[in-house]
């Protein structure tokens, strides 16, 4: 990463901490503390799994509506309080800028969602008093939806870089929707024949595929999450947000300030 | 070298929902702006003066045309890193204090981490916030931010400034503050290029000035120049009182002690002379009176647009008393 993205990307994280955006951490812990509490009292057995089904699920919602709610300021603020002009005056590239800060949302999300993780892990250590090594595998899924986070970030900002905030929020939240039904997306694409077949398919090859990075029932079962499965989802988040990010790049430097 | 060279460069938008039709923000504008110049770009509001900065400042593509800064490319990085840039009324990121502002601009404009803090704190210092460093933005006044503007702009330690009204909204102290800083770039050799609807800035400031209205350029010249081109006016006293037929010639029309004083049109003067004559009085003196650069936009704007409504002075161009009060 060079001089000046670091530095928006600094600057990016800043603002969201100094903005009390992870004041969310409280909600959060509030949640988390009282479930722990409540599910020790009225389940037998499944405390555990209750946990972590709770706990992850309640990580990935308060990080997509992190996510979505400043990624789609993340330009339009910049371009409507007129902060971008003293930035692109600068030997600053529009990439540079929309990379910048990209990864500046990114960090702010893996910081919160780190605490958040712990939280989760507190949680479960509450319940059943002892971790195991199988619990590792919970740390496989909190990537994925790290992962996660990077998808939507990207689409925030593409969405930013062309859309008001208001239409912003509400494509990038029908995607993250619609993306995690993407599996059911696809079996239907598979049970269709024909146009609709393709049709199908090609929606399902668009629309992110989130419903592959969600694989908090299996880890609540304790299942491990396979090594092939977290090299895939690597590749394929690195893949798809560098494509957003590209197409919010292009969007952005063809743009006029006015 | 030409530290502006503006080349033929002109932007027109789209506008309308549904049928779409073009509006010309700025006409093709040639402009050359010499290294050490003291430029100021005149015009009323919406005449196309930040159409233009925004052009050079690559913040909007041109229609047509292009423009060099020190004889490179607009949008080139190098030429960017040698330019500093205030923006019409600037807002800047509120939860940072003034000093972390300076550090992440100067991140960017690629200043070195070792000479950050020396900067940060000498720029402060000469822009009158060096008590204010650690206060969050947020907390500034406008004449604060307007002065924090400035100081981000020169905190490189750039060749060429451009000034996007930089004294609009500041009360007579904080213009009269921005004035002896321009005055000081001038005298580091800097290139100063700044726009205003103020023309006593302009007046006092400016080695040249260029004057645009509805996206064209009217005029370039030293402001003597466009001034010299004022429909001119003479000032006449005498002693004696001032005879009737004289009174109603002008208001201006003023007795000290034994002396008259009146100013009329240029094309009243022998007339006036002769009428002095007949009633006996003892002519003092004849002096052209110098126009001022407001008088030449009054004069000039109205009559090269005759089809359009009259520039309403108090609410387009701002004369020094305007925009003091």
């Amino acid at each position: 990463m060079n001089s000046r993205v670091s530095a928006i990307a600094s600057n990016t994280f800043r603002e969201a901490v100094r903005d009390r955006v992870l004041y969310n951490l409280i909600g959060f812990a509030v949640l988390m503390a009282g479930a722990a509490i409540l599910v020790g009292q009225i389940s037998v057995d499944i405390e555990k799994l209750v946990v972590i089904n709770l706990g992850l699920t309640a990580v990935s919602l308060f990080g997509v509506i992190i996510a979505i709610f400043i990624g789609i300021g993340l330009v339009s603020k910049e371009i409507d309080k007129r902060t971008l002009y003293t930035v692109l005056s600068r030997p600053v590239q529009r990439w540079e800028f929309i990379l910048g800060k990209f990864f500046g949302l990114a960090g702010t999300l893996v910081v919160n969602t780190i605490c958040m993780a712990a939280g989760v892990f507190l949680a479960m250590l509450y319940v059943t008093h002892k971790l195991q090594p199988s619990d590792a595998s919970v740390l496989a899924a909190l990537y994925f939806i790290v992962l996660q986070f990077l998808i939507v970030t990207s689409l925030a900002l593409l969405f930013s870089s062309f859309s008001s905030p208001l239409l912003s929020a509400v494509f990038a939240f029908a995607v993250f929707v619609i993306g995690s039904f993407s599996g059911d997306l696809r079996e239907f694409a598979g049970a269709q024949s024909g146009a609709s077949h393709w049709v199908a398919m090609a929606a399902a090859r668009i629309i992110p595929n989130f419903s592959g990075l969600n694989v908090i029932s299996m880890v609540a079962h304790g299942e491990p999450v396979a090594a092939n499965l977290i090299f895939a989802n690597t590749a394929y988040t690195f893949f798809y947000a560098a494509m957003v990010l590209c197409a919010a790049v292009l969007i952005f430097e063809r743009r006029n300030l006015k | 070298m030409s530290a502006i060279e503006i080349l033929g460069i002109e932007k027109t938008y789209s506008v309308g929902f549904w049928r779409k039709r073009p509006k010309c923000a700025l006409k093709p504008l040639h402009l050359q702006v010499e290294e050490g110049e003291v430029f100021g770009f005149l015009g009323p509001n919406g005449a196309g003066k930040t159409t233009t900065l925004k052009l050079l400042m690559g913040l909007m593509y041109p229609t047509a045309g292009t423009a060099k800064i020190l004889g490179m490319e607009i949008g080139d990085p190098r030429m960017k890193a040698q330019i500093g840039f205030l923006p019409e009324q600037p807002y800047f990121y509120d939860y940072l204090t003034a000093a972390e502002l300076l550090n992440y601009y100067g991140r960017l404009s690629g200043v070195p981490a070792k000479e950050l803090p020396q900067r940060i704190a000498a720029v402060l210092d000469r822009v009158g916030l060096a008590a204010n460093g650690d206060v969050q933005l947020r907390k500034f006044s406008k004449g604060m931010l307007q002065r924090a503007g400035i100081a981000q702009a020169i905190l490189h330690d750039p060749k060429v400034i451009f000034l996007d009204e930089p004294m609009s909204g500041l009360d007579p102290m904080g213009r009269r503050e921005v004035r002896d800083l321009m005055s000081q770039l001038k005298q580091e050799g800097k290139t100063v290029f700044f726009s205003t609807h103020i023309l006593s800035d302009a007046e006092a400031l400016c080695d040249r000035v260029g004057v645009i209205y509805q996206g064209e350029l009217r005029a370039v010249g030293s402001v003597a120049d466009l001034t010299a081109k004022v429909h001119g006016k003479t000032e006449l006293t005498w002693q004696g009182a001032i005879p009737a037929s004289l009174k109603a010639l002008s208001a201006d029309a003023k007795v000290n002690g034994d002396t008259a004083r009146i100013v009329i049109d240029e094309a009243q003067l022998d007339s006036t002379i002769d009428t002095l004559r007949r009633e006996r009085c003892r002519l003092i003196s004849v002096n052209p009176v110098r126009g001022t650069l407001e008088e030449y936009f009054l004069q000039h704007m109205n009559s090269s647009n005759p089809g359009s409504a009259p520039l309403p002075k108090s609410k387009n161009i701002e004369s020094s008393q305007g925009a003091s009060a």
